[in-house]
């Protein structure tokens, strides 16, 4: 084990190179829908278990469905509603299950970014070869079934190795060239994109997914209201909205389908989305296109600039 | 510590549900139902009347709002006795002021240790349906096929024999279950049970002995998960279940008839610093347009004959 994963250098927000996002957008805002898949029964492993009474345990196994069946839907439409594409955090054997779901994201033009194959597998105890076989299936699955050449990566249930990032950019690589394996969204060290050091030297970039806006933490680790949230969200954005004026900045509420889209907490997400999208200068976009852009236009400067800053002693 | 390879099969990677309890469906892709009359939303205020034993056992855990302390925890016995004492009498007050229709969710011993309360509740002519034997009867794969169907079967038969009615609801003590449990509620003459938090809407649940009716008795605005669980306050919940009252009002315009299930403990709104924002809750949702209050069974037959 090691005192620092080393994927990234001490960068101050301060005198950084500015960052234009595309129109002159001061904000990169993106909404990260995770569509998940929860095993009812799923094999142990010896360092996490899936559910927190013995099988079946339904209270989680229900609500999550729930998502997929009734909460799915609900969001879907209220993101046409303002115009946003989601980029799915996709437990990938979800294109099996439920092809329904995928389909219709299909038809939004939605990302489809990996998020393991289910989210009751954890990485924990997998050997380097496992875990690049469950990363080579779920980024092969999503091409079989979306045609889409998986760029990002969040590790199932935030489970990992100290292998996953270089794993992910390589069989990205391998499978994709330069459009896969290109973006992380299991950092939570910026709000801009970062560079990210891999083994395997990959231009590779850390798109901030946010978990303080992540509705699962906010709703069942930090239990907040439903409108408390929709203020947090609203108040997150003004402050990056202030400072994109300065360099740009992302935003990204990441959600679920089993919390967002209840019917008591619809209400308060609608009208942060809805004040989020009535700003001018919001550049309203996926995960891709923000790693893209950034790895086009900014990782030079940027490595240049976190290398001026590394003082030696 | 490495995972050996059944880590890496999936059995169930394939088109639906990873067991056969029921098909996979999305809600909106369903025939819109009609409520009688042309109403839009079906109003479900559902009541546990439980009865938390002070030698609580705790098999396989301790049911939430059960016993915390070392024996005897006179704090929780007490409290939750309460609600069956003086919060349920607010209730009911609270009920018939608003025209609500409640179900009541009944443990048996409950039932059968306090023949007051039962006969208040059955004279009234309300639904009720079964809550388990008691809270720490709590339903699970220790127990073994032939003693769990020993409790179902006890449970019902004395609450049928008790109330005089013929009890064709279920709900489990903290909603859980054996892999058992459905099919032995089938063969015991349990027509829905509410144990599967999946769906906004009914639906229909296999089991060995011929299909059950799910009814979506949501977790999320109950008031036990709201203001102990999340320690929100009561004002918050006002404000969850109206919202969700309005969202879904709105959808059934579109979508069709739908259910706003609540959820709601005598022990905890029955307190005198809550019981009016229970009524303020009550007010609110029963003068929704178009609101239909009923029982369990009855949107649940409703809802079959659409099918």
């Amino acid at each position: 084990m090691k005192e620092d994963p080393g994927y990234f250098d001490y960068w101050p927000y301060e005198n950084r190179p500015k960052i234009e996002w595309p129109n002159g957008a001061k904000v990169a805002f993106w909404v990260a829908p995770n569509i998940e898949y929860y095993e009812l029964n799923p094999p142990a492993n010896p360092q996490r278990a899936p559910w927190p009474t013995p099988a079946p345990s339904l209270p989680g196994y229900t609500v999550r469905d729930w998502g997929n069946r009734v909460g799915h839907i609900r969001q879907m439409e209220l993101l046409d509603k303002y115009g946003i594409r989601g980029s799915i955090s996709l437990s990938t054997a979800l294109c099996d299950h439920h092809p329904e779901i995928i389909e219709l994201c299909k038809e939004r033009d939605w990302e489809f970014f990996s998020h393991g194959i289910y989210n009751t597998r954890y990485t924990y105890g997998m050997t380097e070869d496992q875990e690049r076989d469950m990363i080579r299936d779920s980024m092969e699955t999503i091409h079989k079934h979306t045609g889409q050449k998986c760029a990002g990566y969040l590790a199932p249930a935030l489970s990992h190795s100290d292998n996953t990032l270089d794993l992910f950019a390589e069989v990205g690589t391998e499978l994709f060239g330069d459009e896969g394996g290109i973006y992380t969204c299991d950092l939570f060290h910026d709000d801009q994109p970062t560079p990210i050091h891999l083994r395997s030297k990959k231009k590779f970039v850390s798109v901030p997914y946010s978990l303080e806006m992540n509705d699962t933490i906010a709703y069942v680790v930090n239990k907040i209201e439903p409108r408390r949230y929709g203020q947090q969200i609203k108040e997150n954005f003004d402050r990056l909205y202030a400072e994109g004026a300065e360099s740009g900045t992302i935003m990204c509420i990441p959600t679920h389908n089993y919390q967002v889209s209840y019917p008591h907490r619809m209400k308060a997400f609608e009208e942060a989305l809805d004040y989020i999208t009535s700003h001018d200068d919001v550049w309203v976009t996926t995960g891709r296109e923000i790693a893209e852009f950034f790895l086009d236009n900014y990782y030079d400067a940027s490595i240049a600039d976190i290398s001026s800053k590394q003082r030696t002693a | 510590m490495t995972l050996d390879k059944a880590y890496f099969d999936y059995p169930h990677r394939s088109y639906g549900m990873d067991h056969d309890r029921y098909d996979w469906s999305m809600l909106n892709d369903r025939k819109p139902v009609e409520w009688p009359e042309g109403k839009k939303l079906a109003l479900w205020v559902n009541v546990p009347l439980q009865f938390f034993p002070l030698n609580q056992k705790g098999e396989p855990f301790k049911v939430p709002g059960g016993m915390t302390m070392p024996y005897p925890d006179l704090r929780h016995f007490s409290l939750r006795q309460y609600g069956n004492r003086i919060g349920i009498y607010r209730f009911l007050k609270a009920f018939d002021q608003h025209g609500v229709k409640p179900t009541f969710a009944m443990n048996t011993r409950l039932a059968e240790t306090n023949p007051y309360l039962l006969n208040r509740i059955v004279e009234r002519g309300d639904e009720i349906t079964c809550h388990g034997y008691h809270m720490d009867a709590i339903h699970w794969n220790g127990l073994g096929k032939d003693v769990e169907n020993e409790l179902i079967k006890t449970s019902l038969e004395s609450l049928r024999k008790l109330t005089g009615q013929e009890i064709k609801g279920w709900l489990s003590p903290a909603k859980n279950e054996s892999d058992h449990t459905p099919d032995l509620l089938a063969a015991n003459g349990i027509e829905y049970f509410s144990d599967w938090v999946n769906d906004d809407m009914p639906y229909q649940f296999r089991t060995s002995n011929g299909e059950l009716t799910a009814m979506p008795l949501t977790t999320e605005t109950e008031d036990h998960f709201v203001i102990n669980g999340n320690k929100h306050s009561e004002d918050s919940w006002v404000e969850q279940v109206c919202d969700a009252a309005d969202f879904l009002r709105k959808e059934a315009d579109t979508q069709g008839g739908r259910i706003l299930a609540l959820n709601i403990h005598p022990w905890l709104m029955g307190q005198p610093h809550r019981i009016a924002k229970l009524e303020k809750a009550l007010e609110y949702i029963t003068q929704i347009d178009g609101a239909w209050p009923a029982y369990a069974g009855e949107i649940r037959n409703n809802w079959i004959s659409q099918q």
